[in-house]
């Protein structure tokens, strides 16, 4: 996006000014947190007979694959000022269908790949209607996903039959279970999806226009964006990643629990988005930060499990977490603290040419700071047009 | 004027932005029962002066007196119980309330339950009827209204408090003239109640006619404060620009009027027309050629053109381009060929707030090569550069978010996206609304060179003088008809238009 600093002190610095930055300070936080309870909690060993990795790192990565897939899908879909709930549904829907196929299955790769097949076409399908839905037939992102994850726990029982299927089958197994060079089978997956997704939406035009459409759908309208097809395929793409994460989540233990397969998991996903600084009112997106907030999520349930907190409490204090952490990130609320601190008075200080509560784009704003000491001219005109917003603000 | 104490002084105000002075030592006088103007190009620091006052924006330095107190603001809520109310360019208000409510937010009738409904509705009733606007109904939706209505209910919420200074910035860049003529009129009324009203606006008879007294800013400093009555209109522009006129003399330039006859068709329309928006219309436009639309707001002038750029949706007719007929949906159905459309509505229909200049720029033909063919790095900075250059933006900064750029420049960058498109026909809705003087020369001079190489461009806007001034044909629009195509000529004027569209009216 900006150019790119040399040297480490400039390029800290960027990646301070970044929102995400208090994702990862967070993760750091309570990896130091439970280093203090164990000093060995870092540690990385390698099995001398089969070279594969293990430790908690490890375990962090393995996990946080399925919750990165639906992140990275909720991401495109939020920017666009949709939002995805579905997923977790359709990640049952996904497990369902190919542990229900593996059940009657041989156990032989051809059958693996067969129910992999069926698992993410028929998230695809889901994915589609959601989109078609959305884009053409005009109805909210939000009732139509919430129909959808209604719908797609339905499903995913009709498909089971109620049960909780359990299958047998070594290659899909190995999807969730099995290493490559010691690292986690679904981690790499995961880590390639979400860099094809990167390089998909970077490389090209398409997340140009998506952001276009998040922040001004009008005016991106008639400047030839078809919002449609943008649309149709955001969707469809939450939902295929939701199938993969489905499909993570099922191979592990290959049993799909139709009432608690991805339950929950839309939750995780916008928490993990709007950890990485996508502002759910659409428009700039960050896929880095989305991984990173995945990360800090998947942390931070481990963590809760290691410091054995009641897992009455858990919830609270996952939600306490989360809620530090964007507060931190939020100008304002920063401000507040400082001006606390500082003494009142200093609290109210505005920072004009960008209003406080911009939490799309940081560094954008940086840039405009900088170049606004230019010359004073140059300073009114970036004055006149956004004070008006920071009054409606 | 002389004797009476000043309701407002500020002086030697300074705001300090990250890095840059937005103002230097500015001073500002208001007496009661005075309509005072504050003049300046875009980015003088107008807006930035009113937000200084009214708390918006901290004060690094100076004095400010209100009613012979010293006085600091913490925010526009603070000064309004103060009396000093604010109405902005764009309307602030809640689309989703009825008119009553918008009008008395926050002034509510209370009584033992909570508010009184009917009772709030009544004063807002008479709030109306003081602005002459009795006629709305406060219990309708806000969203029934048009703009230019919209505005006046800002204003009538503006003065529901005890007003002791309005301040109104820009109010009437969508407005037209008979609503202008009712705003003045409920401006002077207040002000001859003692109320003192500062006014921002560019239009120079505007703020002839409603202005006692001028403040002229420029690049953030203080120029000098006149008596309305003793300074020309070529001196006040000299004094808001910084040098003479010569600057200003591409205004004066004429169209280029030839004999229409020889001018190559570009696009015809044959009977198209939308149901309510605008009747069956037959035009034809042709390359080279400027074509202006005129007419009062709401004569369909925005219409039309959106039925010939896809942006909405024509329910009859057929439009024939270069010979060819053409379904124009939607809008990338129009771009793909090759027709341009900028909107009046720049902020809601224009640009990408938060994306750059560059992204900005090059949005549009990146649309019209679609999403997988990425223009390179190195072919946008050209197009970047070039339109940059060409179209004078400043700052001429590429990555800098297009909203922290002044109106005139955010035109120019949309202006600018569209030349990139290489459109055979520029379809420009009020380009030149709300913008400096100097932009709007410099927007001028671009629409006359296009049409020299042979682009077709429709000009809409409702400054009469300007459409006389650049069109080489006038279409004139009056209730959703076209009434008239006139050849621009030495016998076609403002006044010749106006009449035109009075005589239809009679008949």
């Amino acid at each position: 996006m900006s150019a790119t600093p040399t040297g480490f002190g400039p390029r800290l610095k960027s990646l301070m000014s970044q929102q995400y930055a208090w994702g990862i300070i967070a993760l750091l936080l309570l990896l130091a947190v439970d280093v203090i309870k164990d000093p060995s909690y870092l540690a990385i060993s390698v099995n001398p007979t089969t070279g594969n990795l293990s430790g908690n790192l490890i375990d962090i990565l393995r996990q946080s694959a399925p919750v990165l897939m639906i992140a990275v899908g909720m991401t495109l879909v939020v920017a666009t000022r949709g939002i995805d709930l579905s997923v977790g549904s359709v990640m049952a829907v996904s497990g369902a269908v190919s542990m229900q196929f593996l059940a009657s299955a041989p156990n032989t790769p051809g059958s693996a790949v067969a129910a992999l097949a069926m698992g993410l076409g028929l998230s695809l399908v889901l994915g589609l209607l959601n989109g078609v839905l959305v884009a053409w037939v005009g109805l909210q992102p939000f009732i139509t996903t919430l129909v959808m994850m209604l719908a797609g726990r339905g499903i995913a029982r009709v498909i089971t039959g109620g049960q909780n299927t359990s299958a047998n089958n070594d290659t899909f197994r190995w999807i969730a279970n099995g290493t490559v060079f010691g690292f986690p089978v679904v981690f790499l997956i995961a880590a390639l999806v979400v860099a094809a997704v990167a390089v998909l939406v970077r490389r090209t035009a398409l997340g140009t226009f998506i952001e276009a459409l998040g922040i001004n759908p009008k005016a991106s309208r008639l400047i030839g964006i078809r919002p449609g097809g943008l649309l149709v395929s955001v969707y469809a793409l939450s939902a295929l990643l939701a199938g993969l994460g489905g499909v993570f989540a099922t191979a592990s233990v290959m049993t799909v629990e139709v009432s608690r397969t991805g339950l929950n998991s839309e939750l995780d996903a916008i928490l993990a988005v709007v950890v990485g600084g996508t502002s759910l009112a659409g428009g700039k997106f960050s896929l880095t930060g989305t991984v990173v907030g995945a990360l800090l999520i998947t942390t931070l349930d481990k963590t809760i499990v290691f410091l054995s907190i009641p897992s009455a409490a858990t919830p609270a204090f996952k939600a306490i977490v989360i809620v530090a952490v964007c507060l931190l990130q939020s100008e304002r609320a920063r401000g507040w603290i400082r001006g606390r601190r500082a003494g009142r008075g200093q609290a109210q200080r505005p920072t004009p040419p960008s209003p406080a509560p911009s939490p799309t784009s940081p560094d954008a704003a940086a840039e405009a700071h900088a170049a606004a000491a230019g010359t004073k001219a140059t300073a009114g005109d970036a004055g006149t047009d956004n004070d008006q917003k920071a009054v409606n603000a | 004027m002389a004797g009476k104490e000043p309701v407002v002084e500020m002086a030697g105000i300074t705001v300090e932005f990250p890095g840059v002075r937005a103002l230097d030592s500015v001073g500002l006088r208001l007496w009661p029962g005075e309509g005072h103007t504050i003049m300046g190009e875009n980015g003088a620091g107008k807006s930035t002066l009113i937000k200084a006052l009214t708390g918006v924006y901290k004060v690094d330095a100076g004095s400010i007196t209100v009613a012979g107190k010293p006085t600091r603001f913490s925010g526009p809520g603070d000064a309004q119980r103060s009396g000093i109310s604010t109405v902005y360019q764009e309307v602030n208000l809640c689309e989703n309330l009825s008119i009553g409510e918008n009008v008395m937010l926050g002034n509510e009738s209370r009584g033992a339950f909570g508010i009184k409904w009917a009772k709030t509705h009544d004063r807002a009733r008479l709030v109306l009827q003081e602005l002459g606007l009795g006629h709305l109904d406060p219990r309708a939706p806000l969203s029934s209204l048009s703009l230019a209505l919209q505005q006046l209910v800002a204003i009538a919420r503006s003065i529901v408090s005890n007003t002791r200074v309005l301040i109104l910035d820009e109010p009437t860049s969508s407005l037209d003239a008979n609503e202008v003529e009712v705003l003045f009129g409920v401006m002077r009324t207040l002000r001859d109640k003692g109320v003192a009203i500062l006014f921002v606006s560019h239009f120079l008879d505007q703020v002839y006619a409603i202005s006692d007294r001028l403040t002229v800013l420029r690049n953030g400093t203080f120029v000098g404060e006149y008596l309305t009555a003793e300074i020309s209109r070529s001196e006040l522009i000299a004094q808001m620009i910084g040098k003479d006129l010569s600057g200003l003399k591409d205004l004066e330039r004429a169209a280029t009027v030839e004999a229409g006859a020889g001018r190559e068709e570009f696009a015809r329309l044959d009977g198209v027309g939308a149901k309510g928006s605008i009747e069956p219309t037959t035009l034809s436009l042709n390359k080279g050629e400027v074509l202006g639309f005129a007419g009062l707001l709401g004569s369909g002038r925005t219409e039309l053109a959106r039925l010939i750029t896809g942006a909405d949706r024509a329910d009859s007719g057929t439009i024939t381009i270069e010979g060819r007929p053409v379904k124009l949906r939607t809008p990338d159905a129009a771009i793909a060929q090759r027709i341009a459309y900028t909107s009046e509505n720049r902020r809601d229909e224009g640009i990408i707030g938060d994306l750059s200049v560059r992204e900005n720029l090059v949005l549009a033909v990146q649309a019209k090569r679609g999403w997988l063919r990425r223009i390179s790095s190195r072919e946008a900075d050209e197009l970047v550069s070039l339109y940059i250059e060409r179209l004078n933006v400043r700052p001429a900064d590429p990555e800098r978010p297009i909203k922290n750029l002044s109106g005139g420049n955010q035109q120019k960058v949309v202006l600018g996206r569209w030349l990139a498109t290489e459109p055979e026909l520029l379809v420009l809705d009020e380009p030149t609304r709300g913008i400096d003087i100097g932009a709007k020369a410099e927007i001028s001079e671009v629409i006359l060179e296009l049409a020299r190489k042979g682009l077709s461009v429709v000009f809409i806007s409702s400054e009469l003088e300007e459409v006389v001034r650049l069109s080489d044909r006038i279409a004139v629009l009056r209730d959703h008809r076209l009434i008239a195509d006139l050849e621009n000529g030495p016998d076609v004027n403002v006044e010749a238009i106006v009449k035109t569209i009075a005589e239809e009216d009679a008949a």
